[in-house]
Order: structure tokens, then sequence, then C-alpha cells
């Protein structure tokens, strides 16, 4: 990221104490806005670490007690939480490590290589680029099931390695070596393979990384598509999982807010982590 | 970062002077084998249920057995197009996205501007702001579940402390539709902040100086200068807006329902009522693909008409 522009640097000395009035002025308002965004993480942090009888009594009270870390150990009792994890751990790293590698090769053969159809790939994955795969879920959900891949977690990998999207990051990226370090290679005897493997790829850290992290969080967060593949409760990932443990009829509230939690924990310890690839990937691709 | 706008790809124009000449046979074959992993996953799971849809919109498949059915003609889109329920739908999808359009790009715009011009604290902004986006649908729905709740719930009391009538959340549809926007400005705006403060960093920091030796004030700066440097941005950011506006399913399925009576269901559960509830695919994929072909033309029309733009602004 560049350097933020500093607007109240070169004015007059009149001015500056009116920049520097509406600046702290702007400074209170989006704090202020910030803490209201931040509330219904710590709503619910809150409800999950008190026990029911105390919520029933007081609910939107933050301070009337009763702590307890019970709704945690009966949510991961009541439901299969562990499985769901680990479901959707698998799902969302297999779907990273077959899109980067994939993609990533795609990208390489469409910056640097000449061969034939070369131009139809660029062309067919652009127009793929406008294809709203969400709308399909009726035939796509036909199309796997006959190919038998319903209840697979290959039915969940596959369609994030035929997002093009990941193609044109790598492609943007590799356009940006300059072209003399690969003759280099080439000269001194490397494969295309090697050029790719060896030269590319690490210079293309930063791709890997947006390419990897936004695969892994969309995978994740996917809902309507799992919930139509994995049909059976043991096989469900995180999102899907929790969507069944609505109740209306027995409110538990605790127990509901501690299944929340344990399901957005994981996302806030990759976003803490990786915030500036997550920012910066969205920024550079501008579609999700 | 220049690249906020660049949801074109690069010209296909020939990317290097390797070898002037032409291409040995192993660049060729190493082209071909390195595309290949990728291209045959793209045309089987993604252009393949395009094709299949076309199909099985003219057959009575179901979505019980496997096989095709009868073949049905057209009849499938004849009912489609004169099916009440089905426009409902559509038009609640519709209704969503005019009412999630306007909040979601002028927020963000908003707020990226009040961000950048502080300094400090950029961390937690993003924090703020940016994290809800990346929590799945399903736990954004348990937790706003619970805050919706009437009576004991926090928006029920926040409604009620600032002297507005506390609407039904969920009993209600136009309640129902309020906890929606409500809960989706409060998931995805932070996706559409974070465009515009890429944006906002690219605007070169001299003309703000320029402007500021000028004697422009603060608001006159952002007025003048910030947000019509903007422009293309906005363009991007509200055109993506409205096409995932329009694809809504996951909020309104896990918060409503689509109810209360069917009063909220968006098209893509319709779809998925008629294919999964009734069972009825070769119907749902005749659906899908009405669907399917306005979605497809909004984003070409906003494509043509950037390109358009960007040749007559060139010229």
């Amino acid at each position: 990221m560049t350097t933020i522009t500093q607007p109240q640097t070169a004015e007059p000395k009149g001015a500056v104490n009116g920049a520097k009035l509406f600046n702290r002025l702007c400074a209170v308002c989006l704090t202020l806005f910030a803490l209201i965004w931040l509330v219904p993480f710590v709503w619910a942090l809150i409800t999950s670490l008190r026990d029911d009888a105390s919520i029933t009594q007081s609910p939107t009270s933050i301070f009337a007690g009763g702590w307890s870390l019970d709704a945690y150990s009966t949510a991961w009792d009541n439901h299969p939480i562990g499985t769901w994890y680990l479901n959707s751990l698998v799902i969302s790293v297999l779907a990273v490590i077959f899109t980067v590698a994939f993609c990533s090769m795609a990208g390489f053969a469409l910056a640097f290589l000449r061969f034939r159809g070369r131009g139809l790939v660029m062309a067919v994955a652009t127009a793929g680029l406008m294809l709203p795969t969400e709308a399909l879920v009726l035939p796509q959900f036909i199309e796997y099931r006959s190919f038998h891949l319903l209840g697979t977690f290959w039915a969940l990998v596959l369609p994030s390695v035929a997002a093009p999207i990941s193609v044109f990051v790598f492609h943007s990226f590799f356009r940006g070596i300059p072209t003399a370090l690969i003759e280099a290679a080439r000269i001194d005897g490397a494969s295309w393979w090697r050029v790719y493997a060896n030269v590319c790829m690490p210079i293309c850290r930063p791709a890997v990384s947006t390419v990897a992290i936004l695969t892994f969080i969309s995978s994740w967060n996917a809902f309507l598509w799992p919930l139509l593949v994995l049909s059976q409760t043991k096989s469900q990932t995180i999102p899907v999982g929790l969507a069944s443990l609505v109740d209306p009829s027995s409110p538990q509230y605790a127990e509901v807010m501690a299944s929340s939690v344990l399901g957005f924990i994981p996302l806030i310890a990759v976003f803490l982590v990786f915030q500036r690839q997550i920012v910066q990937g969205i920024a550079t691709t501008g579609i999700k | 970062m220049t690249t906020v706008v660049s949801t074109r790809p690069a010209p296909t124009a020939p990317p290097t002077g390797l070898a002037a000449d032409r291409p040995t046979p192993s660049e060729r074959r190493a082209g071909r084998l390195l595309t290949a992993p990728f291209l045959v996953i793209y045309l089987l799971f993604l252009v393949g249920p395009l094709l299949v849809g076309v199909v099985l919109s003219f057959f009575n498949t179901t979505t019980v057995k496997s096989g095709l059915g009868d073949f049905v003609g057209l009849s499938n889109y004849r009912e489609v197009l004169g099916d009440s329920l089905f426009w409902e739908s559509m038009w609640h999808s519709v209704l969503f996205t005019l009412l999630t359009t306007p909040p979601l790009v002028i927020l963000a715009l908003g707020v990226a501007i009040l961000a950048s011009r502080i300094r400090r604290g950029r961390l937690f902004y993003r924090i703020a702001f940016f994290l809800p986006y990346v929590v799945p649908s399903s736990v954004v729905t348990l937790v706003f579940l619970w805050m919706y709740t009437p009576q004991i719930g926090l928006i029920p009391k926040v409604f009620d402390a600032v002297g507005l009538p506390v609407p039904d959340f969920i009993g209600s549809t136009s309640g129902g539709w309020t906890a929606v926007v409500l809960m989706t400005v409060w998931w995805t705006f932070g996706f559409n902040f974070v465009l515009y403060t890429a944006a906002i960093q690219d605007v070169p920091a001299d003309v703000y100086e320029a402007a500021a030796i000028d004697g422009a004030s603060p608001w006159q700066q952002i007025r003048h200068i910030t947000v019509p440097l903007l422009g293309r941005t906005t363009s991007l950011v509200l055109i993506l807006q409205i096409l995932a506006s329009l694809k809504v399913f996951d909020q309104i399925y896990q918060l409503l329902g689509g109810g209360p009576n069917q009063s909220t269901r968006p098209v893509i559960e319709y779809i998925y009522d008629t294919g999964f509830t009734a069972y009825r695919g070769g119907y749902g994929a005749a659906a899908t693909m009405v669907y399917f072909v306005i979605i497809v033309a909004i984003s070409a029309a906003w494509y043509g008409l950037r390109r358009r733009r960007a040749t007559s602004s060139a010229a």
C-alpha cells in the first residue's frame, strides 16, 4: 500500500486549525461508527459466556453476571462441531492447493507461452468472469449427480478451481516479471516447467497468497452449494452445520451464541494474520 | 496500485519478445500442458452446468431420479414466464437490490473518505468494518436472529430507545425486509469500503496540496476532488453490488426462510424450491435460464458501456 494522502501538510497557517478540527471530527465520527459496528461480535461473545438463567432474566445487560463456559461444552457435546471443522478445513485446503496449482499454471502459460488455442483459452476464461455461477446450482447439481460426485468433497473443491478470476490474478502478476529473467533461465537450459516452478512462482508469492486466502475464505464460507451437496449431518461444513442449529421452539441462546463464536473465531484468526493480503487481494482483483 | 478497476484482463497481444521467430514445439507443448488442468475443470464444471441447464430446460426432468425424462419443448419456459410466483420472487430479488445498493455504496464511500483523513488506527477501522465480511452467513444470521428477538433482543431495544416503532422483524414482511437489509449492510459493506479505500490511496497527494494552497477547505476537497476522482470506482462498486445483490439467497433463506408467506422469497430460493422441494428439475432449469439471461444482460450492458466510454475518452 502506498502512503496515505496528507491533505493538511502544505496548508497556510491560518487554515491549519480548521483542517485539524475537521480531521478530529472525522476521527470521532468514525470511531463511534466503528464501535457500533463491533457490537454484534461483542454481544455474541458476551452472551456465549453467560448462563441461560441470567440471560433470560436480563438479556441485554452486559454486567448481569452468571459467567460460565458451560455453553461451549454443551454446544461441543450436542453437535458434531469438531467434525464440521475438519470437513471445512479439508475442503478449503484442497480447494486452495488445486486452485493455486492449476490457475497459476494456466496464468503462466497465458502470460509467456505461445501455443495454438491460446487466444481461445483467453477469450473463454474472460467470458467466464461474467458467468454468475451461483445462479446455476440446479443444473450443477444434476451434472455432479451424473458424475457421482454428490456427497464427496470433490464436489466442493472443483467449482473453486474453475474460477477464471484466479487465473487472471496470476496472469497479471506474471506479466510484471521482466522477460530478460525468463530468457536468461531459458538460455541456462531450464525447461519451461522449471521456469514456472523455480523462477516465476517464488517471485509471485503475493499472487499466491492473494489467491490462496480468498479461495480459502470463499470455500470456507460457502453455504448454498454445500447445503445441496452434503446431505448428511456428519459430512457438513461449519456454515451449513451451524445453520441447522436454529430452533425457534427452544432458544438456547448461550449455546447458539457459543456455536456462533466457534464459527467466527477461525476466520477472525485468519483475518488478523493475513489482513494485509486480504485487503490487497480484494483491491487488486476488484472481484470476489 | 492502479489496478482497482482492472476487471478487464490485460490485452491479448503477444506477451514477450522471447524469440522473435515462431514458437518452438516445446513451447507449444508446454503451453498446452500447463493450461490443460485448468481448462478441463473449467469446461467441465463451469461451462458444463450451463449446457446441462440449457438441455434440462427442454425436458420434464425430476431431481429425484436420474435420467432426463420426456422432451417437452418450450412448455417449461411458457410455464415459468406465466408463473406469477416466479415473477414475485424475481421482484423480491430486485427489491432487495434496490434496498441494499444505495446504503452499501454511499456508506462505503463516506466511511472510506473519513478513514482516509485519519492516519492512526487504520488496522482498527479495517477490523471493525471488514471483519464481518469474512464471517459465514450462517454465523451472522444466528447472531442477528438473537439480536432481533422481540422484547429481549438488542435491536428492538435500540429502536425503542430512539423512539422508533419496533417492527416485527421476523414475522412481518416490512419488518423482515428491514431485518435483512440491516444485517446485509452490516455484513457486506466492508467489501466496498476496501475497494474505495484502495482507490482513494491512488489519488496523488499533490492534487490535495495544490487545492489546499488555493485555499480549498477539507469539505471542498472532498466534494470537488475525492468524489469526482472516484467516479470509475463508483461505477465498478455499483455494478458489483447490483450483481451480488441480485444473487441474494443465504441471508433471506436463513433469517426468514423466504417468509412470511413467501413474501420475501428471492428468485434463487424459488429455483431451489422448485428443484429440490418440488423435485421439478426441468422446470427449475428453465427458471434458472430466464434468471441467468437477465443477470448476463445486466453485466454485458455495463461491460459494453464501459468499453464505449473508455474508447471515446481515449479518442
